[in-house]
């Protein structure tokens, strides 16, 4: 199989993801989202490994993974003290931080 | 007691001190302090006089060191007096007709609240005075010559609760200034042509300095004589100066300050000597204001006013003998001296007609008082005969020197200068008669709560002993050329000049002139009736009456251009640099308000502006080709 197939897959998860981020208002979704983005860089990190035949992109990978693990649990305990303050999730409410 | 001469500038200055703090306690004595503070300055004067006469007259220039004043590297300056003849002179004079004042102004100023203060800036002006005449460096004049513009800014303004006598006091502080910025540069130039300030440096230094530097430095000096004494274009202060008592007027603004600017001129002989191009600036000033002075005098009906056109007059004469060089220096001291006798005397006779007649100054309604007042009619007229120049009176000899002196000379400069000089005397014996015929004689014209007195005691001797110092001491110092060889160490040796016409010729032609004046006014002022209002008069008299409207043209050429000048410059600080300033920051905050509108606050437009950014870069980085 084509590895360049791997980053078109990566392509349109990384879209599927933004998309997501982009559109839904509950934390929740958008935040899944993000995580898909990440995995999403992951897979085209390891695709180009693939390519060119080198471990750097699989190194990268495994940095991104850690990052991500430290990422959720910072982003689920804020959108769990944000509920707990506000009763609500959505991500549209909590704007007392415009200019 | 040469060497004790700093106790000269000492004692007054320590008796204003200790009149101006020790407060109203000092009330019942200070005037008789002030008086004693003069008198013992005079004394130490009389003594330097008689043990410097004793001297041979190439050893008569003592030098008295007093302290190391400006220890800089190369610029050394000791603060120090010079006592020469010069000087003595000056400090005789200053000393002996300020002691005189002194003693008039006890009663003169008998029912002022304020006579302790009066005292107190009287021997600030002595000492001030004493020490511009004493100092052997121009700084150290300086510093005398600024204490004289202060103690004159004072007691002009000495009565200051009248507005105008405080604006008077203002405008000759600020016209004064204007002379010393001349006297500032002259010293610049010194300092950068000679390294020092100090008389012995600078006069030595003079052989090796070029006639454009020496030129340069005389028309600067001539800059500050002006302001002081006086002269035109800075004469407009004199008249206005009239606003102090009268005892200033006879001391400051007649005997002794206004002829700083001729004692600075002379000083600086030397430095007139290599610039022949200066001197004749001089010379054409003095000769331009004599002139000047008289046509304002003969048109002022202010008692004070017209003696101080005449003062401007005087002066113009002693700074024509003294752009004449070394032929007219000693004279125009001679001048000098008898003028502070004669012109004081008569001011202190215009204070006792004041004292008479209700501090009025008006001569129109005078006239007649000789009968009232007999002492003041005698002893003014003494100094009247004097300043016309009536042999044997002192103004004669001194007055007929200068005209002679103006006299000598090559190509049109003669006859211009001593033409003016000779029409000057016959115009300055039209406005004295004038003034002496309109106050004295002719019918009273006095205003009904008139009564007019003669004045106390302690007034009327000092003005018997000035008239007897204008009636005799001319002949005095003139007899044998005393005045002329007691000066030569200072002025230097002078060939004696030709003039172009016979010198007999000129005394007669002086004195026919003087002659035609005295009768012209006695025909219009003492036979005829004086109108009590100035009657209409041709465009030349209405000129003079508002001194050549001087103040005009001042105020259109000076004044008004300096205030559009400030106002456009305050404008521009506001506008420009401040606008700058304040433009900055208000352009910084106007763009604050602008992006502070991307902070919405919305985490999903964050998230959009990023994506946003992330596809423009990979775009970038892609077109590119990075």
């Amino acid at each position: 199989m084509d590895p360049i197939s791997f980053v078109y897959l990566a392509a349109i998860l990384f879209a599927i993801g933004s998309a997501a981020v982009l559109t839904r208002r509950n934390a929740i979704v958008a935040f899944m989202g993000v995580e898909l983005m990440l995995n999403a860089a992951n897979l085209a990190l390891v695709s180009f490994s693939r390519i060119h035949g080198e471990v750097d992109g699989q190194v990268m990978a495994f940095f991104v993974m850690v990052v991500a693990a430290a990422e959720v649990v910072v982003g689920l305990a804020i959108i769990i003290a944000v509920f707990r303050t506000r009763q609500s999730i959505s991500l549209d409410e909590p704007a007392e931080l415009r200019g | 007691m040469l060497d004790l001469s700093w106790l000269l500038i000492a004692v007054p200055l320590a008796s204003a001190f200790v009149l101006l703090l020790a407060g109203k306690r000092a009330n019942s004595w200070g005037h008789w302090m002030g008086v004693a503070a003069s008198a013992s300055a005079f004394l130490v004067g009389l003594i330097a006089f008689l043990q410097m006469i004793s001297r041979p007259a190439d050893d008569r220039a003592i030098n008295v060191h007093l302290f190391e004043w400006i220890p800089g590297g190369e610029m050394h300056l000791d603060a120090g007096l010079l006592v020469d003849p010069l000087s003595l002179t000056f400090v005789l004079l200053i000393t002996f007709v300020g002691t005189l004042i002194h003693i008039y102004s006890v009663a003169y100023m008998e029912d002022d609240a304020n006579r302790r203060i009066f005292f107190a800036y009287l021997n600030l002006f002595v000492a001030a005075m004493l020490l511009l005449v004493l100092a052997d460096s121009f700084l150290l004049l300086f510093v005398g010559w600024e204490g004289v513009g202060l103690a004159s800014y004072l007691l002009i303004g000495f009565w200051n609760f009248k507005p105008e006598y405080a604006t008077a006091a203002k405008k000759a502080f600020v016209v004064n200034r204007i002379g010393d910025i001349g006297l500032i540069i002259a010293m610049g130039l010194m300092f950068a042509a000679f390294g020092n300030l100090d008389f012995d440096t600078v006069f030595g230094g003079v052989s090796g300095a070029s006639e454009a530097t020496l030129t340069a430095i005389g028309l600067m000096l001539l800059l500050a004589a002006t302001g002081k004494s006086a002269q035109f274009p800075l004469q407009s202060w004199l008249g206005d100066a009239m606003a102090g008592p009268t005892p200033v007027s006879a001391l400051i603004h007649a005997a002794t300050m206004v002829t700083a600017g001729v004692y600075l001129i002379v000083r600086s002989a030397a430095i007139f000597n290599g610039a022949p191009d200066a001197r004749v600036v001089v010379a054409a000033v003095g000769a331009f204001t004599l002139i000047l002075g008289a046509v304002i005098g003969m048109a002022k009906d202010d008692i004070k006013k017209a003696l101080a056109a005449s003062t401007m007059s005087q002066i113009g004469y002693m700074m024509l003998a003294a752009g004449l060089g070394p032929i007219g220096y000693a004279f125009a001291i001679f001048h000098l001296v008898t003028h502070g006798f004669f012109k004081a005397g008569m001011f202190l006779g215009a204070g006792s007609v004041m004292h008479g007649m209700n501090d009025r100054v008006n001569m129109r309604r005078f006239g007649a008082l000789r009968a009232a007042m007999v002492v003041t009619w005698v002893t003014f007229g003494a100094g009247w005969l004097a300043i016309m120049g009536i042999p044997p009176f002192s103004g004669f000899f001194s007055k007929d020197k200068i005209i002679e002196a103006a006299f000598v000379g090559e190509g049109w400069q003669p006859w211009v200068f001593g033409l003016a000089a000779l029409i000057g005397a016959g115009l300055t014996a039209f406005y004295m008669s004038r003034l002496f015929f309109m106050t004295f004689h002719g019918k009273a014209r006095w205003e009904d709560d008139q009564h007019p007195h003669e004045s106390k005691l302690m007034m009327t001797v000092p003005m018997i002993i000035l008239a007897v110092g204008s009636a005799f001491l001319g002949l005095i110092l003139a007899s044998g050329d005393r005045f002329v060889d007691w000066l030569e160490p200072v002025t230097g040796h002078a060939e004696h000049g030709e003039p172009v016409i016979a010198p007999m010729v000129l005394i007669i032609a002086t004195l026919v002139l003087v002659a035609i004046g005295i009768f012209v006014a006695w025909r219009k002022y003492g036979v005829a009736d004086v109108p009590i209002e100035a009657p209409a008069a041709s465009l030349i008299t209405i000129a003079a009456r508002n001194d050549m409207f001087q103040d005009s043209v001042n105020r259109a050429v000076f004044q008004r251009p300096g205030q559009h000048l400030t106002r456009t410059l305050v404008y521009a600080d506001a506008a420009v640099v401040d606008g700058a300033a304040n433009g900055t920051a208000a352009g910084i905050a106007k763009t604050g308000e602008v992006t502070r509108k991307m902070q919405t606050g919305q985490v999903r437009g964050y998230a959009a502006t990023m994506l946003v950014g992330l596809v423009i870069l990979v775009i970038i980085v892609v077109q590119g080709g990075l």
